[in-house]
């Protein structure tokens, strides 16, 4: 299939990758949908690598599913451990039950799991999990012999080796486009089990590779210092994926899925990533050959970032500049601060759930995918019972207060500081 | 009874003949080029000779191809497989199911052996490379004795386990040696550093050293201990494990061959003659202790370790 054709002597994109985005809870799941994801992946009660993340019941699951279902858009269930014995027991069930709501696919890793979902419950697609480090055709093809629909691979691939496997074996391809990430091949890093006895293929991992060491070198059986007193010590932190910029060649490539990472990241980070990287995606496939990435997109993806971001081995196997030393995070610069309910176009008031504190004098602004970007200085707060309030201070409160523009449920409001 | 076969890592073609001497049934030679942390490194020439040392002594050679293998090494992988065919080496190690592939291509008859290091976790996953064409697994070093005998209880192929020495906690693609003398403005020193021996890493608040080196397949970084486990084999010998693994990585041919000679006594005392065996594992215990490099503690690795997750 090309990816291209010439529509009215214009050339436009007609195979468009899926944007896919990470969703933590149903309420992420819903914003990562309705901010133009085409597909979300979440996590269930168990099998999936982030033990400690909010993670999706089956009744959460099916209204997750039937919510995606009104904007055409799929949901996926990580399931990609790396299982121990203890785990057999209770796979099947847990496969029949995404199954039964209707979930579209499962990302795995295990070969346990790949055939008990075949057996089981072969509705779901099975697409291999990045935690299998596939970094050439032909494991690829291997893994398209076994009958999986789609293959991640690893982040560890360049631009050139994705075109050369996409040539080569016909499966849907999904790489990461944005987020964290392991700096070992994923799969390969057991520096949690040796430290903190967690197990990182489980979804254990303590991200040890973001702590400082101490380098040294053994000379007979002396240890000699290879750092000055004033170095930093040594890390093995990435900075966080971000292939903004890479997009256009990734389309041109013809990937079938561009994943957001982050499960365990806020709706805020989810919103705005999602709206950024809809809006490269639509932006490119229309128009091409005239297409340019405007500043304001990666202004927005900063407001949400709250670590430093490179594009890592897309572009070519990453040096110390995408590493991070002696900093471990940087702050954001935004806060979320609320959650529009409804808009009163004719008194032009907005409904809006507290998110963080903000108070009558601060400017504010607003964004989401009906609208442009615009600020706002706040006026008069009132409660829902029509009570002035000094401040919107308390966590989910509704409140009340006039905004300029018509703006939409599910938009937010941030704010800088 | 059954007696597990002892597998060592030799580090050059002399010091396998005194591995073969000193008891090891099977050796695990390779080259960087394909091989995942090799105790040293044997070209084809290398390999040749090993064959030679091999039917002299009636010693398995297994050659590592268990590297994660990037699209510019896929083409030449049937070249070196039939060159390890026409050798008759007695199996590939692999992980890459890349590899596989071009053995059912180039080599059918080629034994395998499934070696991940990290993801052999149960006995299915252990069967369904079977089913591709694997005749052992290796398992995960981060299984504790219960798991690991209740894989070979379901297993239905041969179980292989590491008993002796460190074991691989991570592996990334980046150079992050030379990396971090970059970032110090070091560039001087990148080349100089970014191959010498004897790195480690300190962790104050665990009070531990983790081996790390670079190589052509990225960044290694090492267990803080040597494994020994040479006064409890009784329960993986009673199960008929098939193969107990010494890696000799990182540590002196001399140490490889001393440790290759105690569990060979271990072993064959093990399996022969058990009062035996629990009267004089101890002293075979404080043997290794005594030979054990002052920055390598022994323990038992994750034999009897409850880990959660
Ligand atoms: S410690 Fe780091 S590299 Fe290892 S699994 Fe965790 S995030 Fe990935």
């Amino acid at each position: 299939m090309s990816i291209s054709q010439i529509i009215n002597g214009k050339r436009v994109i007609v195979k468009k990758p899926e944007l896919l985005a990470p969703a933590g809870n149903l309420e992420k799941l819903k914003v990562a949908v309705h901010y133009g994801a085409d597909a979300v992946f979440i996590g269930g009660q168990e099998y999936g690598l982030r033990s400690n993340a909010d993670n999706f019941t089956l009744e959460e699951m099916a209204e997750g599913v039937q919510f995606a279902k009104q904007y055409g858009a799929k949901i996926y269930v990580t399931t990609n451990i790396y299982a121990h014995n203890e785990n057999i027991p209770g796979l099947e069930e847990y496969l029949r039950g995404l199954e039964s709501v209707g979930v579209h696919g499962i990302i795995v890793a295990d070969p346990l799991i790949i055939e008990t979902a075949r057996r089981v419950a072969p509705k779901l697609e099975v697409h291999l999990s990045t935690q299998q480090s596939l970094t050439n055709w032909k494991a690829v093809q291997f893994w398209k012999e076994e009958g999986l629909e789609r293959v991640v691979l690893a982040r560890e691939t360049s631009a050139e080796e994705i075109r050369e496997i996409k040539e080569k074996v016909d499966i849907e391809i999904e790489t990461f486009i944005h987020g964290a990430m392991c700096i070992a091949y994923s799969g390969r890093c057991v520096l949690s089990n040796h430290m903190t006895a967690r197990d990182s293929n489980r979804g254990g991992c303590c991200q040890s590779c973001r702590w400082d060491y101490d380098l040294y070198k053994l000379e007979g059986d002396q240890a000699v210092a290879l750092f000055d007193e004033n170095d930093d010590p040594f890390a093995m932190s990435p900075k966080d994926l971000n292939l903004i910029q890479s997009i256009p060649k990734m389309i041109e490539l013809g990937i079938d899925s561009l994943k957001i990472e982050g499960r365990m990241k806020s709706i805020h980070y989810v919103a705005t990533v999602v709206s950024v990287y809809r809006k490269v995606i639509d932006a490119y496939c229309a128009d091409p050959d005239n297409f340019v990435i405007r500043k304001e997109w990666l202004d927005e993806l900063d407001k949400c970032a709250n670590r430093d971001t490179a594009p890592a081995f897309f572009e070519g196997v990453p040096g110390y500049k995408e590493q991070m030393f002696g900093v471990h995070s940087k702050k954001t610069t935004y806060d979320f601060v609320g959650l529009v309910l409804n808009y009163d176009k004719d008194k032009g008031i907005v409904t809006l759930q507290q998110r963080n504190f903000f108070k009558p004098g601060d400017e504010v602004e607003f964004f989401g995918p009906e609208i442009e970007n615009f600020t706002q200085v706040i006026e008069t707060i009132w409660d829902e019972e029509g009570n002035e309030l000094d401040a919107a201070r308390h966590p989910l409160q509704i409140v009340r207060f006039k905004v300029d523009r018509e703006v939409f449920p599910y938009n937010m409001m941030r704010k800088g500081h | 009874m059954k007696k597990p076969e002892l597998l060592v890592t030799p580090t050059s073609v002399a010091h396998m003949e005194q591995l073969a001497q000193a008891g090891a049934n099977a050796v695990m030679i390779g080259e960087q080029r394909y091989g995942l942390r090799l105790a040293g490194e044997f070209s084809r020439k290398d390999i040749i000779d090993a064959m030679d040392v091999a039917r002299k002594y009636g010693v398995r050679v297994y050659v590592a191809m268990n590297a994660l293998f990037h699209n510019d090494k896929v083409d030449e992988l049937g070249d070196y497989v039939r060159f390890l065919s026409e050798q008759q080496v007695d199996a590939i190690v692999f992980g890459d199911p890349a590899v596989l592939m071009t053995v059912r291509e180039v080599a059918p008859h080629m034994k395998l052996h499934w070696n991940t290091e990290t993801t052999a976790t149960n006995w299915y996953a252990c069967n369904y490379w079977g089913r591709k064409g694997a005749k052992r697994a290796v398992l995960a070093r981060e299984l504790n004795m219960e798991e690991i005998i209740d894989i070979k209880n379901h297993a239905e192929v041969e179980i292989e386990v590491q008993v002796h020495g460190m074991t691989c906690m991570f592996q990334s693609k980046r150079s992050l040696i030379g990396n971090y003398f970059e970032y110090q403005g070091k560039f001087m020193e990148v080349q100089q550093v970014k191959y010498a021996k004897g790195l480690f890493l300190y962790d104050k608040e665990r009070d531990n050293k983790y081996p790390i080196f670079e190589d052509e397949n990225g960044t290694h970084i090492m267990s803080p201990n040597d494994i020994c486990i040479i006064d409890e084999l009784e329960d993986m010998i009673d199960a008929g494990i098939d193969s107990f693994k010494i890696d000799g990585v990182l540590h002196e041919p001399e140490y490889i061959t001393e440790v290759t000679k105690l569990y060979r006594r271990a072993i064959d005392l093990c399996a022969e003659n058990r009062e035996q065996y629990e009267e004089e594992k101890n002293e075979l215990f404080a043997r290794i202790e005594a030979i054990q490099p002052t920055h390598r503690p022994l323990d038992t690795g994750f034999f009897f370790k409850e880990t959660v997750y």
